[in-house]
């Protein structure tokens, strides 16, 4: 009897202590993000509803206890600015624009540098690989402002034309949507690269051999073989390009000029140059909504074609 | 397909990803402060930036945060990829998965503007924590341990278990198992985690900008604004030092890296044909 | 009260030296193990034998310590382990994978358990350098697992199992990763050194004929339970059921009627023919049954059988049919004929090769006879 307690209790105590190895592990960083990324988020939430006392610096709270009674104070006023402005109207489509051209561009580019890339005899592509990611390791910032040398009016490439007799005055690049769109190729294009080349790179070529076999020509090959087969990593690598484009700031900052609009821009001028921090926050949660949607196509994608694979 | 078109397109790849960094490098070198007009050779600009307390303060201060951020977001991301791997079934789980990912595509202007209005709250009801360096660290690492969890995840999910398994029947307690087995096997992708969130880190201009306070300018804030206003030499100066860091650091741990694998792979197949004329004698 | 323990589990019965007593484990609501019992004696080689998802490697796994019964009890030398963590256990366990520190050479990855023992440094050397002379891996202390080929790494995960003296000994699938040739050698060289060393062990594997060279007892395992437990011979020569029999070696398969029950013997009739048994069964006339053949135990002939044949047979027609050869497969060290007989079906009969000339070469589409004795025809009621 006694034994068979004494057990019990070691097991008790056992998995207590277990519990509390299980709980610091999945408690400490659960609670860095709780606390760094979505209570912070809460509260541009809050802010963005909320309207300012007679000063205009306090936000006053959304749920006031009065005589008895409880009272919830949402003010709307910002969202319904942002849904009938014109400007913001435009900023939203201009944006989703600007990340549609960029994903394409890069898929342009990159899907046939990928596919080189993977059909490249096999002792080379570890480093044409490394090659691709080493711009990754430099300064994103520092690319970007590579192109603002090139592309000024008295840039780089300005200067060696007109010195070639080609043009006699330059040509207006920067601060157009050719040089955005260009900083934004240039900074996204291996983030296409890498996770279509890592399809192909996996492809079995017998298949490519087999379709030959039962007659297809090369092409008719590539076509109904190769590109199917690297869907995952198109899908992969248009997600990794279309998301981050969608809310980018620097590159439109430093390339971009007065035409094109940028969702990330504007919230920064809300805040930095116009100090409305409603409104701000007013963008920035619609902002996550805007890129909530290509999210969720995403991962249904995810969720279906893992179902297919399953088999 | 064509080789031909083939060679073509990888080399006008190449050319693309890597004239505006060459560029870059050789005006840094320019003796001329109009940047993009040659106007003879010199080191010119990397004396001023030497003497630019603006640009030294800024480069301490985000090698400060970046050491940090690194480090933090490794060791929280090492627990939280233990946590997805592990722990098949806890309260929360999906949450916490959710948690995990979104800092990785949440744009930047709004972690940096939510964590920036939550350090502003957190001022005004407990009148701390100042901005700076503290609450740029935070900001980093809340993505930081994003990165570093995805990447330390991967590995621990291609771990053989039963090593650890086996580390417990030769009768390690759990912690025993973990850093006698499980973090050498881990260690190069820790290492991995480290060095990227280091230079994300380093590199990051926006969640700075929002969360930097007074005297608080890191390097890419430096650069930032400089480069706001127009081409500037120093700028170049300073890339051509990063990019000079960087592509050596890059280059030699991936040649130590495939030689360690090569020499592996030779060991290896040794044993094997020792192996197999041992069975034959 | 102890001592009461220790009595009531039988500390120091080396016949019960493992008991595991009405064991389970459940995986959500499935039962990967079903209420199994079982004893193992000091210094036995168990095998338990099944093909994938029977359960052999749960039980395993719960002995190990990694997996927690669902319910049941077991006891090591008297001792209640049910509930120990894996690191307590005075178990080790050899992987299938071997399961080797990559980043420790020969000589640490064997020392690992004895320093997580706090053993002292001098006995830890004295120790490995025993255990590595057994497994004949002295030159090999410090290279890593990946300089070593694969029947070397074998050796090292049985040297590290055995260093800390477990008081059992188990064996994961133990040659699943090696090379049919490797494995036959080792096969015995494994028995040697578990048996020199005296530990008692429990292994698993699906590879019948690796469990009959290595065990000195069988566990068939299916759906989580015992089918049958004995010695190979018993459970080849008698197999309690149509699943041992069909999962242990070839087995021609007929389905009869017992006709005559007599204690001395049994006449089943079957379409083929009937068939004298001389032993008894316990059975009911007209009871339907099923006989289990070994091919190896059928004789073939191009005459009839003469009653000095087959004096067991006892009376003429018994025991024998007419056939045709219908396909002949040459193995080597045995020939194998499919036989078809005269009511359709397909016998199987083989014969060893063992002068290199056979005087009568028996052809496909030859008329024979196939005949066997009445001992050997084992009748599963079930």
């Amino acid at each position: 009897m006694n034994i068979t307690k004494s057990i019990g209790m070691n097991g008790i105590v056992r998995l207590l202590t277990r519990n509390w190895g299980r709980r610091t592990v999945i408690g400490i960083p659960y609670g860095f993000l709780i606390l760094f990324f979505s209570v912070p988020f809460l509260v541009v939430l809050k802010i963005s509803v909320s309207s300012t006392d007679e000063l205009g610096i306090h936000f006053q709270d959304l749920i006031s206890y009065a005589d008895g009674i409880f009272q919830l104070k949402i003010k709307l006023s910002n969202y319904i600015f942002l849904t009938t402005d014109p400007l913001y109207i435009e900023t939203y489509w201009s944006s989703v624009k600007f990340a549609a051209i960029n994903t394409f561009i890069c898929f342009l580019i990159g899907y046939p540098f990928a596919y080189f890339m993977a059909r490249s005899p096999a002792s080379m592509r570890p480093a044409l690989l490394m090659m691709v990611s080493l711009p990754f390791w430099t300064s994103y910032l520092l690319r970007v402002y590579a192109w603002k040398g090139l592309l000024d009016d008295n840039g780089v490439i300005n200067n060696i034309l007109i010195w070639l007799h080609v043009i006699h005055d330059p040509i207006k690049m920067m601060h157009t949507g050719f040089s955005m769109t260009i900083g934004m190729v240039y900074t996204y294009v291996p983030f296409m690269i890498l996770p279509v080349y890592a399809t192909l790179v996996k492809m079995d070529l017998r298949l490519l051999e087999a379709a030959k076999d039962l007659g297809a020509t090369p092409w008719k090959a590539f076509w109904l073989v190769t590109v199917p087969l690297s869907k995952n990593g198109i899908v992969a690598g248009s997600m990794l390009v279309f998301i981050p484009s969608l809310g980018e700031y620097v590159i439109p900052e430093l390339l971009g000029g007065p035409s094109t609009l940028m969702i990330g821009r504007v919230l920064w001028d809300e805040f930095f140059s116009n100090n409305d921090w409603a409104m701000a926050s007013a963008v920035a949660v619609s902002m996550v909504v805007l890129i909530l949607v290509p999210l969720a196509i995403f991962n249904k994608y995810r969720a279906d074609s893992g179902g297919v694979r399953g088999i | 397909m064509d080789s031909r078109l083939g060679k073509t397109w990888l080399i006008a790849g190449y050319v693309f990803l890597y004239v505006p960094i060459l560029t870059l490098i050789i005006f840094s070198f320019n003796a001329s402060k109009m940047v993009t007009l040659w106007g003879g050779f010199s080191f010119k600009w990397y004396g001023v930036i030497a003497h630019d307390s603006e640009v030294v303060n800024g480069f301490f201060l985000s090698m400060k945060i970046a050491l940090m951020t690194a480090t933090a977001s490794v060791v929280l991301g090492t627990l939280a990829a233990f946590a997805m791997v592990r722990y098949k079934s806890f309260f929360g789980r999906t949450v916490f998965f959710s948690h995990i990912n979104a800092p990785l595509v949440v744009p930047e202007v709004i972690t940096g503007l939510s964590l920036l209005l939550f350090f502003v709250m957190c001022e005004r009801l407990f009148g701390m924590p100042e901005r700076g360096m503290f609450t740029i660290w935070a900001g980093h690492t809340s993505f930081g341990l994003s990165y570093a969890a995805v990447i330390i995840q991967s590995r621990l999910l291609e771990l053989d278990k039963s090593l650890e398994e086996a580390a417990m029947d030769l009768g390690c307690r759990p912690f025993q198992v973990f850093y006698l087995v499980t973090l050498p096997m881990i260690a190069q992708s820790l290492m991995a985690a480290w060095l990227l969130t280091f230079t994300i880190s380093l590199d990051d201009v926006v969640t700075t900008a929002f969360l930097s306070g007074p005297g608080s300018s890191t390097l890419p804030l430096v650069i930032l604004s400089r480069a706001r206003l127009g081409l500037d030499p120093t700028v170049n100066a300073i890339a051509t030092i990063t990019v000079a860091v960087v592509a050596v650091g890059v280059v030699a741990g991936s040649l130590w890296m495939s030689r360690q694998e090569r020499r592996r792979a030779a060991e290896q197949s040794a044993a094997y044909r020792e192996g197999m004329q041992a069975m034959g004698a | 009260m102890a001592d009461s323990v220790a009595n009531s589990t039988g500390r120091g019965d080396s016949s019960q030296f493992l008991k595991i007593d009405r064991l389970s484990k459940h995986f959500d609501e499935v039962a990967a193990v079903d209420n199994v019992s079982l004893d193992i004696k000091k210094g036995e080689i168990f095998a338990l034998l099944g093909s994938s998802g029977c359960g052999k490697s749960t039980l395993l796994r719960m002995l190990a310590g990694f997996e927690m019964p669902s319910s049941g009890n077991m006891y090591l030398d008297g001792e209640d382990i049910a509930k120990m963590p894996p690191y307590e256990r005075p178990i080790n366990m050899m992987f299938q994978s071997y399961a080797l520190f990559p980043h420790l050479t020969v000589w640490e990855n064997v020392a690992f358990g004895l320093k997580r023992d706090r053993m002292p440094k001098d006995q830890i050397a004295e120790r490995v350098e025993a255990m590595l002379g057994i497994v004949k891996l002295k030159p090999f202390a410090k290279r890593k697992p990946h300089q070593l080929s694969g029947g070397q790494q074998q050796r090292v995960a049985l040297a590290r199992c055995l260093a800390k003296r477990p008081k059992l000994l188990l064996l994961d699938e133990p040659l699943g990763a090696l090379d049919r040739k490797l494995r036959e050698e080792t096969q015995f060289e494994l028995v040697n050194i578990i048996k020199s060393v005296g530990v008692t062990c429990a292994m698993v594997t699906h590879d019948q004929e690796e469990a009959m060279i290595m065990a000195d007892r069988i566990a068939v395992m299916q759906e989580g339970r015992f089918l049958q437990v004995g010695h190979p011979r018993e459970i080849y020569e008698t197999p309690s059921c149509l699943f041992v029999a069909g999962f242990i070696g070839d087995v021609n398969l007929f389905n009869g009627t017992v006709e005559v029950d007599e204690p001395d013997h049994v006449i089943i009739g079957s379409p083929e023919c009937r068939h004298f048994v001389n032993h008894g069964i316990t059975g009911t006339i007209d009871m339907q049954v099923n006989i289990a053949l070994r091919p190896e135990k059928i004789c073939l002939q191009e005459i009839e059988p003469t009653i000095e044949q087959r004096e067991s047979a006892a009376e003429h027609g018994y025991n024998s049919a007419r056939g045709t050869i219908d396909g002949i497969a040459y193995f080597g060290k045995f020939t194998q004929f499919h036989v078809r007989l005269e009511s359709g079906k397909i016998i199987k009969a083989s014969r060893e090769n063992t002068a290199r000339h056979e005087e009568t070469q028996l052809e496909r589409g030859q008329q024979i006879y196939a005949w066997w004795d009445g001992s050997d025809v084992v009748v599963l009621t079930n």
